[in-house]
């Protein structure tokens, strides 16, 4: 009888924009008889997946979260002292609820439209503010992956700076964290730089010598002074990089008041949970003067057409999409949610607030080294911020960690005899109590734990406290009581246009639904309580949680293996190239080093392929965008014996199916070379076609767009790799936590399997759909943009189409003769759409002066209506300029977006009417998100380079 | 003057050079006086006192890229060989390098730039002048563009 009870919940049905009528009826005017035939005409038969994928069918919100429940209890919290980077927090609970679970800030997308953004952008602004302040640099950028990478790229930006060619040596202190020199390693590897480990004090700066890294506090907690470290250094011309921590720098000299010239670190324990790995936001500050070598996002004040001050990213010359293999960095994604939650943490507490917190969590470890030195015990450093180092017995280790265990307690055993205590702010005296309890062996005390207090004084040498001010800006100041701190964030982000407000179609980017299910697990305390390196037998439910999503991406796929450690598409780009070079290697063929890469490709390729130590020969497109077989086999050819890999995007970056992909791939095989295959537009294959049928190695995903990953403003990302068979052995490892293959490409991320508390969103997201939903969305994304590009024709050219004058699931349209019959750019067009409610798509990508549409499958036909029909409202308004019927330097478009300021200021004077300006569509009328600048002067910012608060009286 | 990314990728950089100003209007006719010789890469070189060459970059040039926020110049007394790169120019959303039309040596740099970049814009075969060099070779001279066969290099 059940079998007949209807079904009352399908997942698919809520994350499809659509409904089924509204499908019939777009197919029906597409001119197909049914979403299959429209599909078949859209992908190349050769290509085609026939069979279900291998996964279960869809299933409800209920179900999916019962079976991530019974994931998570299969996690066990322990108290976590390991330290190394990762730290226990408290998360403000108004910022947990307000930034963290607040769709309002994490589906927003990176700011490339400052005037609907200008609410994270000024976020970003504290955080950078923040991260000067305590490292006593200049200059400091929006945010990096993790400690790890930004480490590897002090390395690069010092090669850079230095300039020095031929043998160059890197010196990296014995006491940085493992990670950090695992990842360091494996990028100076490959760039062909000598690092030499040891301890600071014995560094020698000869010739060759570029810089060192130095971590501060060490690893093992040990405070050093490095003053004469830099003064030898600078002398010799050489830079000095200290990883650090934020939180001790409240209490330590800055790095850049003792001379170091970068300073890297982890902003995680400002109240972003450790999340067994990630995401967090790494940060990276320098001197002003090395400011155009720096690597990732940098937010800059500049002044918008009323000369009010406004935000924008700044100095984007130095990054990948403009440099392409220039660039010394292939990072785009920051992490940007992570990072606003940070500096959000430092506006809640204040200066005074967070001093008070590195206070207690030095004094809880001086009352800590004071009982263990009672007890007998010798500290192996005497200066230190919140880690302690203790020599035991090599006996006596196994039982003070079973103690440990017993208590629930994890320690970091950096030696046989010796073992390492990190605390943090969440730990109080009884927990000092229980790891005396552990050292003592359960011992009696031969001391009053009430008397320590007294004897413990601070650990931090005298010339190593901090004298100098930070946070004195008044923003930091001002949003200490709840109420005020909730209207701040809440005022903040009323400037940002989401994915609350209306679509964001921007190509390549698929910003679909993020459910609120799938988002759910990542504030779960199994989840985001755990250290990274916690031991493997309490994180069962996470190992089993990577174990499913890694074979369902590799079903979806079509490859052998997954490695889930690279944390963001270019890691995931820069760890497949890696492991090609490692395939190559191992076959006795490294010299095989010529990368092939289509001049369509996004910048970010060239980059990565540049930063794997590949050479970039570029393969021409033909007249649709696809790629030039001809050009391809003749370079393939010539090449034939450096033949390393090809790089390809599939459907292209312009957005179309190319028929000849297997050609392509066969035409790199027989030369010798690996077909990498870019996945950021995985969401057109899903279910219908698979990378590793067609010929692909390997491929990356960028779970944060196929795979519901919110945005986040701007990150957190993923970016894991699928492999063939044949790559599987040359997976990325881990030096704490082995995950890679047998002969591993070295370690491309901080943590072992990158940001894991947010695999659980794409987990869930797979399966709420289910093979049968996963391939209905796919089929739906394409659908959308053909009818987009269906209601656009006769307004808009249409710039590639495949056979059947048919896109995949992106549609390019041209607005470059605008500029010719009315003046107009599309520039102008992008910022018109603001006000019209909507973000702009994607602008000159893959083309200059074009928009690259992606509307996703999430997207209703109500609201692609809307949004085509705002499009071609504005192509009226240039028909007008084109016709002399508006100015043609004067007009709706010139001096758009219009913020709610000036259309009612009194002195408005534009020769158009104010309502037009502002409500120029009905819907507009009922809601949208108001410009809270007009547009943004970029060049004033980058040629006056300002990244850090301004007074108030600007704002006045 | 040429984009990196076009060293490799036949032409064809991913970003336009958009102008940022909204009232810069759509159609330009560029300003390519008569007693300069050009390169295909968009240099100009003028003939300064004392058989200096002076070199920057075209009208057409600035336009192409807009805002020029930040120019990097060689040092007095580099040596530069022919089609040499000795610099970069970075606007909002491009960057180029700088190209030596001839070989020579750097005699003078515009540090004006530096504090103003905004003078490429305005003045780029005045004030907005690159390096003086002194020339290696003076036959090399022969092989630049003069101002009409500049002018229909750039379809204008």
């Amino acid at each position: 009888m059940t079998a007949s009870l209807p079904r009352t919940e399908s997942f698919t049905y809520r994350h499809i924009g659509p409904r089924p009528e509204d499908i019939t009826e777009m197919v029906a005017i597409l001119g197909y008889e049914s979403l299959d035939a429209l599909i078949d005409a859209v992908v190349p038969e050769g290509i085609r997946l026939r069979r279900p994928l291998a996964l279960p069918k869809g299933r409800s919100e209920r179900e999916v979260l019962r079976a991530l429940r019974r994931l998570a209890a299969q996690n066990e919290i322990f108290r976590s002292y390991l330290g190394m980077g990762y730290y226990g927090t408290f998360t403000p609970q108004v910022i947990q609820r307000n930034i963290l679970e607040n769709p309002g800030w994490y589906t927003a997308y990176t700011p490339y439209q400052p005037e609907i953004s200008q609410g994270r952008l000024e976020a970003l602004l504290n955080y950078q503010t923040l991260v000067s302040d305590l490292t006593g640099l200049e200059i400091a950028n929006a945010s990096l992956l993790d400690e790890a990478t930004a480490a590897a790229e002090a390395m690069t930006m010092t090669e850079a700076v230095t300039g020095r060619k031929g043998e160059r040596v890197f010196l990296v202190d014995e006491a940085c964290h493992p990670q950090t020199i695992a990842v360091v390693r494996t990028r100076a590897e490959v760039r062909g730089l000598r690092v030499v480990e040891g301890r600071p004090e014995t560094f020698e700066f000869g010739p060759a010598v570029i810089g060192a890294l130095v971590q501060y506090p060490a690893t093992d907690g040990r405070v050093a002074d490095y003053r004469d470290l830099c003064r030898r250094a600078h002398e010799a011309g050489a830079l000095v990089t200290a990883a650090t921590d934020l939180l001790s720098l409240l209490l330590l000299t800055p790095p850049g008041e003792w001379g170091a010239d970068i300073a890297v670190g982890n902003s995680q324990r400002f109240g972003v949970p450790m999340g067994y790995g990630g995401p967090h936001a790494a940060f990276f500050a320098t001197r002003e003067s090395y400011k155009r070598h720096m690597p990732g996002r940098i937010i800059g004040v500049s002044r918008d057409v009323a000369g009010r001050p406004a935000l924008r990213m700044a100095l984007q010359t130095r990054e990948q999409h403009i440099r392409r293999d220039k660039a010394t960095s292939n990072i785009c994604t920051a992490q940007v949610l992570l990072a606003v939650m940070a500096g959000m943490y430092a506006v809640y507490h204040g200066p005074d607030g967070l001093r008070r917190i590195a206070e207690r969590v030095h004094g809880l470890t001086t009352l800590l080294a004071t009982a263990l030195r009672r007890l007998g015990y010798k500290l192996v450093h005497e200066s230190f911020f919140d880690t302690i180092c203790v020599e035991v017995e090599r006996w006596a280790q196994p039982g003070i960690l079973d103690a440990a265990r017993a208590r629930r307690i994890n320690l970091r055993a950096l030696t046989p005899t010796r073992l390492c205590v990190a605390l943090d702010e969440t730990m109080g005296l009884g927990d000092i109590a229980d790891l005396i309890a552990v050292f003592s062996l359960d011992e009696a005390l031969p001391f009053m734990l009430d008397g320590l207090g007294a004897n413990s004084a601070p650990a931090i040498p005298a010339a190593l406290r901090r004298t100098s001010a930070y946070l004195t800006h008044p923003v930091f100041h001002l949003h200490h009581s709840e109420t005020e701190m909730l209207r701040y964030i809440k005022r903040l982000e009323a400037r940002d246009l989401s994915l609350t407000s209306a679509m964001i179609p921007l190509g390549s980017c698929t910003m679909k639904l993020n459910a609120t299910t799938e988002m759910m697990p990542v504030s779960w305390r199994e989840f985001n309580r755990l250290h990274p390196f916690a031991p493997r037998d309490q994180t069962a439910g996470y190992l089993r949680l990577f174990q499913q999503l890694r074979f369902q991406l590799a079903e979806i796929t079509g490859f052998a293996a997954v490695s889930l450690q690279p944390n963001a598409g270019s890691q995931g780009e820069l760890a497949g190239l890696l492991v090609i070079r490692a395939y190559h290697k191992f076959r006795g063929e490294g010299h095989r080093k010529i990368c092939l890469i289509p001049m369509s490709a996004h910048g970010t390729n060239p980059a990565s392929a540049a930063m794997a130590g590949m050479q970039v020969v570029a393969v021409k497109s033909d007249a649709h965008g696809n790629i030039d077989l001809v050009d391809l086999g003749e370079k393939a050819k010539a090449h034939a014996g450096e033949l390393s890999a090809i790089m390809v995007t599939y459907p292209s970056t312009h957005g179309v199916f190319e028929q000849s992909i297997k050609e392509i791939c066969r035409t790199v095989h027989d030369a010798g070379g690996q077909v990498y295959l870019d996945g950021a537009n995985l969401n057109a294959q899903v279910g219908l076609c698979r990378p590793g049928d067609y010929g692909a190695d390997v491929c990356h995903l960028n779970l944060h767009k196929t795979f519901c990953i919110p945005h986040g403003g701007g990150g957190p990302g993923m970016g894991p790799i699928a492999v063939a068979a044949h790559l599987a052995p040359f997976l990325p490892d881990h030096p704490v936590v082995h995950v890679g293959g047998s002969d591993p490409c070295g370690t491309v991320a901080a943590a072992p399997w990158g940001s894991a508390s947010i695999l659980p969103i794409s987990w869930a997201y797979i399966a709420l759909m289910g093979w049968d939903g996963l391939t209905e969305a796919t089929k739906v994304a394409i659908l959308n943009a053909n009818y987009i590009a269906r209601r656009l024709a006769g307004h808009y050219e249409l710039l590639y189409s495949g056979a059947e004058g048919l896109v995949a699931h992106e549609c390019i349209i041209d607005t470059r003769p605008f500029k010719a019959s009315a003046g107009v750019d599309v520039e102008d067009i992008a910022k018109r759409i603001i006000d019209y409610g909507f973000h702009p798509p994607t602008v000159s990508f893959p083309v200059p002066g074009t928009l690259m549409i992606e509307p996703t499958e999430s997207e209703s036909k109500e609201e692609l209506d809307r949004f085509c029909d705002a499009l071609i409202s504005i192509r009226e308004e240039i028909r007008e300029i084109e016709q002399g019927l508006a100015e043609r330097d004067n007009n709706l478009l010139t001096w758009a977006p219009h913020t709610l300021e000036h259309v009612i200021s009194d002195s408005w004077d534009r020769p158009y009417p104010r309502e037009r300006a502002a409500f120029p569509s009905p819907a507009t009328r009922l809601h949208k998100v108001w410009p809270t600048v007009g547009r943004i002067d970029s060049a004033y910012g980058d040629r006056n380079l300002i990244c850090t608060c301004v007074g108030m009286d600007a704002y006045a | 003057m040429r984009a990196p990314g076009a060293l490799d990728l036949d032409g064809c950089p991913v970003y336009p050079r958009v102008a940022q100003s909204p009232n810069i209007p759509g159609i330009r006719v560029s300003n390519i006086p008569d007693d300069l010789q050009y390169t295909t890469e968009h240099e100009y070189l003028r003939a300064g006192a004392g058989g200096v060459l002076i070199v920057g970059i075209t009208d057409y040039a600035q336009g192409e890229l807009g805002d020029v926020v930040f120019v990097n110049l060689p040092k007095v007394g580099d040596k530069l060989a022919a089609h040499q790169s000795f610099g970069t120019i970075e606007a909002v959303k491009a960057v180029s390098e700088l190209f030596s039309p001839v070989s020579g040596e750097v005699v003078e740099v515009n540090g004006a730039i530096d504090a103003d970049p905004g003078v490429v814009n305005r003045d780029p075969y005045g004030a907005g002048w690159m390096v003086k060099l002194r020339p290696g070779n003076r036959a090399e001279l022969d092989g630049l563009l003069s101002p009409s066969a500049y002018r229909s290099h750039i379809g204008e």
